[in-house]
């Protein structure tokens, strides 16, 4: 992390100036979010719509349910391992390196009043009737989107763990809970599924100042230019703090890119086309 | 014994024909034989008149004279005869066979229209060439039936000639257990048509004197599955079936009457679920909203079907403690997969309703949550994303297409 902002002083040389946003650790574990996300998608969907053609198609394709589900339970291994090194790395932070900027102020990710103004004024803008807001470090909907994989994980992975161990919970748990719990997995799974494969993807790279493709979660980095575009409170804030070289860093490798654009191009696709196999569904 | 009566009674009858025909010089065999014995014989139109000697010979019929049956004849002595003799009548002596046969769907269609394809006593015993059902060359030996009926009912001219509605039945008994058992197997155990419907008195299905009337097909499935038949009699299906209640299913609602396949094969074990579907609608939708139902409905069967927990044939209501379901055998019943199942684990509700209040209140109001989250996030960040999209137009415009910057 301070290695790669540090590079940024002596070797660049040719290309625009970037902005680190994510280091390698995020990077890392946001990988891991989309293999693990995509792959629980993909093998939890045929139960869902169990009915359709397509889902039997899929589940045959996975080997039969009982490779979808031990590659189901695989998936849910690697999120819930990504979300503890997320979680440790938080209070590492807290803890030992007692940074309390996570907890509150503009490089924290908990809501804040400022949100709410924001989010008015981003609607005033849609309209034309304001400038675009000045955001700092995480936008509301970045929040939203940050706080929904927390909220999913609570009732997705505690609802999993009861259908996976359903004769240890049963042990202390009244068996109502198991009914809820799969109806819960699954309408909670539809919502993140529906919302990660149109609105995050929407979000994050198909509004048409991103498309085809924002590169910034797998370099890490994002040109100064549009930074300061983007996140102007925070551009000024590191100025005036005089910690905006500080921030600055190399540009992205071409295989940094190349990677970004493959396995973001593999995401939004495989992703879409459950959004659309979602819908058809729906709608028939 | 009925056999041996039967030789019995042809003997006697041959011993008092025969000082008739003595005294009258009837035609003999032989002077039969002596034209149609020739394989070339034909009427004019064409048709065979052959007769061949040595199949007569060894027909059950052998030791008669022609002119016992063709009687028409039994007088002539001058040849040729006249060229239309009468209709034999098989009745002469087989009149309980012949009796029966007249009440039967084959003879009933047969009188309602004289060019009906219906079966009549040659079509299916053939004629000169009869043989005892014992006798494995004959057309009605237990594994030749199939065959026999098949060449009326197994035909797609016959059956639409004759109107028969349930249409190519042989192409679907050769494919099941039973049809598979007797024409591979060639097992003679193996039921063939006749063991289900009869053979001279086959009536129409919705005849109650039917073996296949529906609430006779029980009995007569049983009169090899005895075991089963007194389970299924007991069972709640079984005892709604002699009450007469129409709805009730007999075996082949769920086992089909002429496709039955092994109760192990993958398609039957996830068709019958449809099958039960069709009357417990209502189950089968609460089922489908669990992962047992989820898994079978995507075609594997290693999760409980139905009758992993209701059983097969001894379902009972709940409340009778025979029930596989209820609440004294429920713990058992789901250790069967789930082997530390307890009292807890038993509660969860392999039928639940989301949309049911009373039945399953948690539920319901988790369900009335989710959709409320959906429904707000969905539709939130829908008109947001539709508005923010209108938006980046709007601004790339104003800035002329290019890609923003500060």
């Amino acid at each position: 992390m301070t290695s790669e902002r540090h590079d940024a002083t002596t070797g660049e040389a040719d290309g625009p100036r970037h902005i680190l946003r994510f280091d390698r650790y995020d990077r890392f574990l946001h990988s891991f979010l989309m293999l693990s996300f995509l792959g629980l998608a993909g093998t939890g969907l045929p139960l869902l719509f169990s009915e359709m053609r397509w889902a039997r198609v899929l589940a045959r394709l996975w080997g039969g349910f009982v490779v979808a589900g031990v590659l189901h339970r695989l998936f849910a291994i690697i999120l819930i391992a990504v979300f503890t090194l997320h979680l440790w790395r938080l209070l590492r932070r807290l803890f030992v390196q007692k940074d309390l900027s996570i907890l509150w102020g503009p490089a924290s990710m908990v809501p804040q009043p400022r949100d709410v103004i924001e989010m008015m004024q981003h609607f005033r803008w849609f309209f034309g009737l304001g400038p675009r807001p000045p955001f700092d470090h995480f936008t509301y909907w970045e929040k939203f989107d940050y706080w929904a994989v927390f909220w999913g994980m609570g009732i997705i992975g505690g609802s999993g763990f009861l259908l996976w161990f359903p004769e240890v919970f049963s042990a202390f748990l009244p068996g109502w809970m198991f009914n809820v719990a799969m109806l819960v997995h699954g309408e909670e799974a539809l919502l993140a599924v529906g919302f990660i494969f149109t609105i995050h993807f929407f979000n994050g790279h198909l509004r048409p100042d991103k498309f085809p493709m924002d590169l910034v979660i797998f370099t890490g980095r994002v040109e100064a230019e549009e930074f300061a575009h983007e996140r102007p409170a925070e551009y000024e804030r590191l100025l005036a703090a005089g910690a905006y070289d500080a921030h600055l860093t190399t540009p992205p490798s071409l295989r940094a890119r190349r990677i970004g654009r493959i396995a973001g191009t593999l995401t939004v696709t495989v992703g879409l086309a459950l959004v659309v196999l979602i819908l058809y569904a729906f709608f028939s | 014994m009925i056999r041996w009566f039967r030789t019995a009674r042809a003997a006697l009858l041959l011993t008092a024909l025969a000082p008739l025909a003595a005294e009258a010089q009837s035609l003999s065999t032989e002077d039969c034989l002596a034209c149609h014995g020739d394989a070339g014989l034909t009427h004019a139109d064409g048709r065979s008149l052959a007769v061949d000697p040595g199949k007569f010979a060894g027909s059950i019929h052998g030791a008669f004279a022609c002119v016992d049956c063709h009687m028409d004849l039994s007088a002539t002595v001058d040849l040729p005869h006249p060229e239309q003799l009468a209709r034999v009548s098989c009745a002469m002596c087989h009149d309980g066979v012949v009796t029966a046969f007249e009440k039967s769907i084959h003879a009933a269609a047969r009188n309602g229209d004289p060019q009906s394809p219906a079966a009549s006593c040659v079509d299916c015993h053939g004629s000169h060439d009869i043989r005892p059902s014992t006798d494995s060359a004959s057309r009605t030996y237990h594994l030749n039936l199939p065959d026999t009926c098949g060449h009326c009912h197994g035909s797609p001219d016959i059956i639409e000639r004759g109107h028969i509605e349930i249409g190519d039945v042989m192409s679907l008994y050769v494919d099941s257990i039973h049809g598979r058992a007797l024409t591979r197997s060639g097992l003679v155990v193996a039921p063939n048509c006749a063991d289900c419907h009869g053979s001279h008195d086959i009536l129409r299905l919705k005849d109650p004197e039917s073996h296949v009337f529906r609430a006779n097909v029980p009995a007569t499935c049983g009169r090899c599955h005895q075991g089963l038949l007194h389970e299924f009699a007991e069972s709640v299906h079984g005892e709604a079936l002699s009450a007469g209640n129409p709805t009730a299913p007999a075996c082949h609602d769920c086992h089909t009457a002429h496709d039955i396949q092994r109760a192990e094969t993958v398609t039957w074990r996830l068709d019958v679920i449809r099958e039960c579907g069709t009357c417990h609608t209502e189950s089968i939708r609460t089922y489908r909203d669990t992962f047992h139902g989820q898994v079978t409905s995507l075609g594997f069967v290693r999760v409980a079907a139905c009758a992993d927990c209701h059983t097969s044939h001894q379902i009972f209501p709940t409340r009778d403690e025979r029930s596989s379901v209820g609440a004294t055998r429920l713990v058992s019943t789901c250790q069967r997969c789930h082997p530390r199942a307890g009292e807890n684990f038993v509660k969860f509700d392999p039928h639940a309703d989301k949309e049911n209040r009373t039945r399953n209140p948690f539920l319901y109001h988790a369900g009335r949550f989710m959709y409320s989250l959906l429904f707000f996030v969905f539709g939130f960040f829908g008109v947001h994303t539709g508005l923010w999209f209108l938006g980046e137009i709007r601004e790339r415009r104003r800035r002329g297409n290019g890609r923003p910057r500060s």
